[in-house]
């Protein structure tokens, strides 16, 4: 899986395009328009483009009030100070008033490594699915970002869209066809399904898929993309086929990934599951593989989590 | 009043500090080199004349206490606090590395000497504010130091933070704007400009000064003179270059968060 790509320079180049097709798109920044790299968007539309300074909050009411006019606002800042720091404003000025506000958090959890722990985002999914019909997605590929971002813009509503920003892997063909709120199964297998969410964990679900079966154990990869709403016929699908359910996800597992997964399953079908995820912990600094082990989001804690659940799946077989 | 020994030491104090900045960023080969070197006088003149405080002791109750509200200075003060003994100087280049007590951004909790948890800009003066009320329950009489960047400065929660000091009459709160005239995506007139940020805090009710940011007697006798204000919060308007001494990165635009080898690392120090 060598063929990556920068997902900041696919989200900026699809960000152009989209912006060139529809006249209703605007774009805002809060001085760190050099990490998102925005520039070439602010080259082409420099009238459609507000860099409002370190004012998040400030830009989140902006983008209400664009939106109240008829724009089409993507706010970009890191994932941390999207959520934490615009809570009331995105909440109130743009959801509540039920408007068009396409958030975008960057560096989401361990991503944003050498920014460290006052920069790591581990709730922010957590926080923002409390807000009645909003739209929560992380793409896990550059296909699925070009594509979701698509699908975004034709979705009227707000969306808040998690946004690794460095190299991922090309996970998808080009023609593959992508929907908000519709998981992706990447491979199959019957004994547990791993239902992952973003670059760095459907990344590690693939691996650890891999070194289950060196030892005799098929597992189901689901790419979750949209963890609101999640996708409940998926989940109930995956829980008949498989039964026994691992989550994985680069978040807190309160209120992230797992959480809704599980809301599903003990309403639904009830199914051991295991979440994989930081387990109440706040950020550090430190390079991405240092933090990836640190909080266990790698293959192998996967697969410690998978082998737990197939126990559990065993004991409930037998009672 | 500095004689001529003093500011001669304190000089080449500065010098020592900015050195040993430049040496820890380019060792890792990142980091926020040019808000960091803006404040290097600033904080050598707190940190070796001003602020009563004792290393062996970094929680000593009534303690001068410092909010670096522009946390990803860090580096700086890093270099200032391994110089006064708060801990060893081979920390500096465990800087941002897995595990280290120096993390980009100030942690109250993994470094010692450091007084307040900062790195979400806006917040700072803000938890200056609560230390300083508490000081005044409980009839501490020492200073709170706060320094915030002029980008940082964008943020409302600093002009509300701003309201309160001067309403709560919090003459012990000593602040400083590192005026720089540059943010994280170029220079503060072209993204967000903040002037007439001296005229701004007066309205606000502050005592305000002006002054060279990296002249040693003006920050001296800003210092003095807000010490003595009796009852208005200060705010000392720095005028600074970011990124000041290392001379390719002076008051260039790209100069936030930079990428610094360490041979060019060397060679700038070289030249300070
Ligand atoms: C709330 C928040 N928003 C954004 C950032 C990212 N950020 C870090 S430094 C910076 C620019 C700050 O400019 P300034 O205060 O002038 O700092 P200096 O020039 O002294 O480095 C930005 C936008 C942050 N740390 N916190
Ligand atoms: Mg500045």
């Amino acid at each position: 899986m060598s063929n990556q790509l920068e997902m900041r320079a696919v989200y900026t180049e699809t960000l152009l395009k989209l912006g060139q097709l529809d006249e209703r798109i605007v774009l805002l920044e809060a001085d760190l328009m050099r990490a998102t790299g925005s520039k070439n968007f602010k080259d082409e539309f420099p009238h459609r483009t507000f860099n409002v300074g370190v004012a998040e909050a400030n830009m989140v009411s902006i983008s209400a009030g664009l939106s109240s006019a008829g724009k089409l606002p993507f706010a970009n800042t890191f994932a941390c100070f999207a959520t934490r720091r615009t809570f009331d404003q995105f909440f109130i000025s743009a959801n509540y008033a039920r408007l068009n506000v396409k958030l975008v958090g960057s560096d989401p959890g361990v991503t944003a490594a050498l920014n460290g722990g006052t920069h790591m985002a581990f709730e922010d999914m957590g926080i923002m699915r409390t807000i009645p019909k909003l739209v929560i997605f992380e793409p896990s590929d550059p296909i699925s970002l070009k594509k979701l971002m698509q699908a975004c813009v034709e979705y009227y509503g707000c969306t808040y869209m998690r946004l690794h920003r460095s190299f991922a892997d090309v996970l998808y063909d080009e023609n593959e066809d992508f929907e908000l709120g519709k998981g992706k199964i990447l491979r199959e297998g019957q004994d547990v399904a791993l239902i992952a969410t973003g670059v760095v964990m459907v990344g590690e679900a693939l691996k650890a898929a891999t070194l289950l079966a060196e030892r005799g154990i098929f597992a189901t990869v689901v790419d979750m993309h949209t963890i609101k709403p999640i996708d409940r016929n998926l989940v109930i699908q995956l829980a008949a086929t498989c039964g026994a359910i691992v989550t994985c996800e680069n978040h807190q597992i309160v209120n992230g990934l797992g959480s809704a997964v599980a809301e599903v399953l003990v309403e639904e079908i009830p199914t051991p599951m295991v979440r994989v995820g930081v387990k109440d912990l706040f950020g550090e600094v430190g390079s991405l593989d240092y933090l990836k082990e640190r909080f266990g989001l790698t293959a192998t804690v996967i697969v410690e989590h998978a082998e737990k659940v197939l126990e559990k799946k065993m004991t409930a077989v037998k009672i | 009043m500095m004689d001529d020994k003093t500011l001669a030491e304190l000089t080449d104090k500065a010098k020592e500090i900015r050195a040993l900045t430049i040496d820890a960023i380019g060792y890792l080969g990142i980091g926020h080199l040019g808000g960091s070197m803006s404040v290097v006088e600033v904080l050598t003149m707190l940190y070796y004349r001003h602020m009563d405080i004792d290393p062996s002791n970094p929680r000593k109750v009534d303690r001068d206490q410092l909010v670096l509200s522009k946390g990803h200075a860090g580096p700086a003060l890093y270099s200032v606090l391994a110089d006064k003994g708060y801990f060893p100087k081979d920390w500096l280049h465990t800087l941002n590395r897995g595990g280290t007590r120096l993390p980009s951004h100030c942690d109250r909790n993994l470094t010692p000497g450091i007084d307040m948890t900062t790195g979400s800009l806006g917040q700072g003066l803000s938890a200056a504010i609560g230390i300083a009320l508490s000081h005044r329950l409980d009839g501490i009489a020492s200073k709170i130091f706060v320094i915030i960047g002029d980008g940082e400065s964008n943020e409302g929660q600093v002009w509300e933070a701003a309201q309160a000091a001067a309403q709560f009459k919090l003459h012990h709160i000593i602040a400083f704007t590192d005026y720089n005239k540059l943010q994280l995506d170029g220079f503060m007139h072209e993204i967000m400009n903040i002037e007439d940020l001296t005229a701004k805090w007066v309205s606000f009710g502050w005592f305000v000064q002006r002054i060279n940011g990296h002249d040693l007697p003006q920050i001296d006798l800003a210092i003095e003179r807000a010490k003595h204000e009796p009852l208005r919060p200060s705010m000392i308007v720095m005028d600074t270059i970011k990124g000041k001494g290392v001379d390719f990165a002076e008051n260039q635009s790209t100069n936030h968060n930079m990428k610094l080898d360490y041979e060019t690392a060397l060679a700038a120090i070289a030249k300070l």
